[in-house]
């Protein structure tokens, strides 16, 4: 294996933790790649300080209101997660002394936890078969009944899109001289609607592919339709698909990283991978851009790297786990 | 004859069935045909207007309809609709 590609020594030189964030490696995934004029490149955001794609987030949302004036000093910050997000402000929030309460589904993965009470932060657990929509109505509640939170809502928050806008795409833009499709998990919009606006801006051509979750029957527990969510930031005219993804086919895809890539990624990284290679099969030429929210730490304790399929379906992980 | 897959949120609606077939060339004609087979999901599925409710997602086979051509994306004997909340993460 040459060195091949444009080998920087090092992602930057900071004098803090949090001004480390981004500038993450894009690599190749030669794998995924179906044919020779089509190239498959992810940035892996599990090189960020927290593990996750969530700091650039947390860190803009923060920015954003420290120089709006709408916190101070001991502010307590209150934040609807499924995980990565509250342990990015967890992280940015003991940094700055900023008091951290995070709501976040019950059915979460174990690492979630011990990393949110490693930073401090304190957690407000939601129904798990309400998903991340019963964590974002506790949050609201919350928010309502005690005005002394500040909540920086990252479901509605312009800073979050404006992190991958201002960041994450221009990143990639240093790399690649064209993106003919860039491919987004669908979680909050952040990275689809702030990659898509930044690249559409460099080439209006380049096709905007979301991939989004398909929840386990056992986490769809809405009472009715409308407890539905949509989050206030995603503006659907951007995307020219959206495309959903099973648990098992993100699992699939999770171990072929590993085996194809050397790739120990989160679970949503095997969905946009999946997604990647569809869109890449569909190209004549090009390059196809994604981006890995995580690495596959903060969920070990779920099994899906160290059982089966088969064993993930009997044991009802892939029906009622928490990976987004 | 294409197929309407029904999530658990709709189902006391559909007598507890998980799939209804449906008919129709569009998805708006084939989701009218499951309104008409069970009427309780009219209103969930549709607005005052007509148009689709904003809290449903709805895929012809895995792609989401609204970044088709939503209602009138036209629909294939062997295709599956799969009707959805919409849900976050993050």
């Amino acid at each position: 294996m040459g060195a091949g590609v444009d080998n920087r020594p090092c992602g930057g030189k900071y004098e803090d933790t949090v001004e480390a964030i981004g500038h993450t490696p894009l690599v190749e995934l030669k794998s995924l790649s179906p044919k020779p004029g089509v190239r498959v490149y992810a940035k892996l955001e599990s090189a960020n300080p927290t593990g996750s794609v969530k700091d650039r987030v947390a860190r803009a949302m923060i920015d954003d209101a420290e120089a709006s004036g709408a916190i101070g000093p001991g502010q307590t910050i209150l934040e609807p997660t499924s995980g990565n997000t509250g342990i990015s402000l967890a992280m940015i929030c003991r940094r700055k002394g900023y008091p951290l309460k995070v709501v976040m589904p019950e059915n979460v993965t174990e690492e979630r936890t011990s990393l949110l009470h490693m930073y401090g932060a304190e957690i407000v657990y939601s129904p798990a078969e309400q998903g991340s929509n019963g964590a974002v109505a506790k949050a609201i509640e919350m928010a309502e009944a005690d005005t002394a939170y500040y909540m920086p809502y990252q479901y509605g928050n312009e800073a979050n899109p404006r992190a991958h806008y201002e960041g994450t795409a221009v990143e990639i833009l240093e790399e690649l001289d064209d993106v003919a499709a860039f491919v987004g998990g669908l979680g909050t919009g952040g990275t689809l609607m702030g990659n898509a606006r930044r690249l559409k801006e460099a080439d209006p051509n380049t096709l905007i592919v979301a991939a989004e979750p398909l929840q386990g029957e056992l986490v769809q527990g809405l009472r009715s339709l409308d407890d539905g969510f949509i989050p206030p930031i995603i503006d659907l005219a951007l995307l020219d698909r959206k495309i959903f993804v099973s648990n098992r086919d993100a699992v699939i895809w999770t171990k072929k990283l590993i085996d194809g890539e050397g790739i120990f990624a989160g679970v949503s990284s095997g969905a946009v991978a999946a997604i990647s290679h569809r869109v890449a099969a569909e190209l004549d030429s090009g390059n196809v851009v994604t981006v890995f929210p995580d690495g596959g730490w903060k969920y070990l304790s779920s099994g899906v790297y160290t059982k089966t399929l088969e064993e993930l379906e009997a044991d009802g992980t892939l029906e009622t786990a928490s990976f987004w | 004859m294409p197929t309407a897959k029904i999530p658990p949120v709709l189902r006391s609606s559909t007598g507890g069935e998980k799939e209804v077939a449906v008919e129709g060339a569009t998805v708006g004609e084939a989701l009218r045909s499951l309104a008409s087979q069970h009427a309780d999901t009219e209103r969930q599925l549709f607005g005052d207007g007509g148009e689709l409710n904003r809290y449903v997602n709805v895929y012809l086979n895995d792609e989401d309809v609204r970044v088709l051509d939503g209602l009138d994306t036209p629909v294939a004997e062997s295709d599956t609709l799969v009707i959805l909340p919409a849900m976050a993460g993050g």
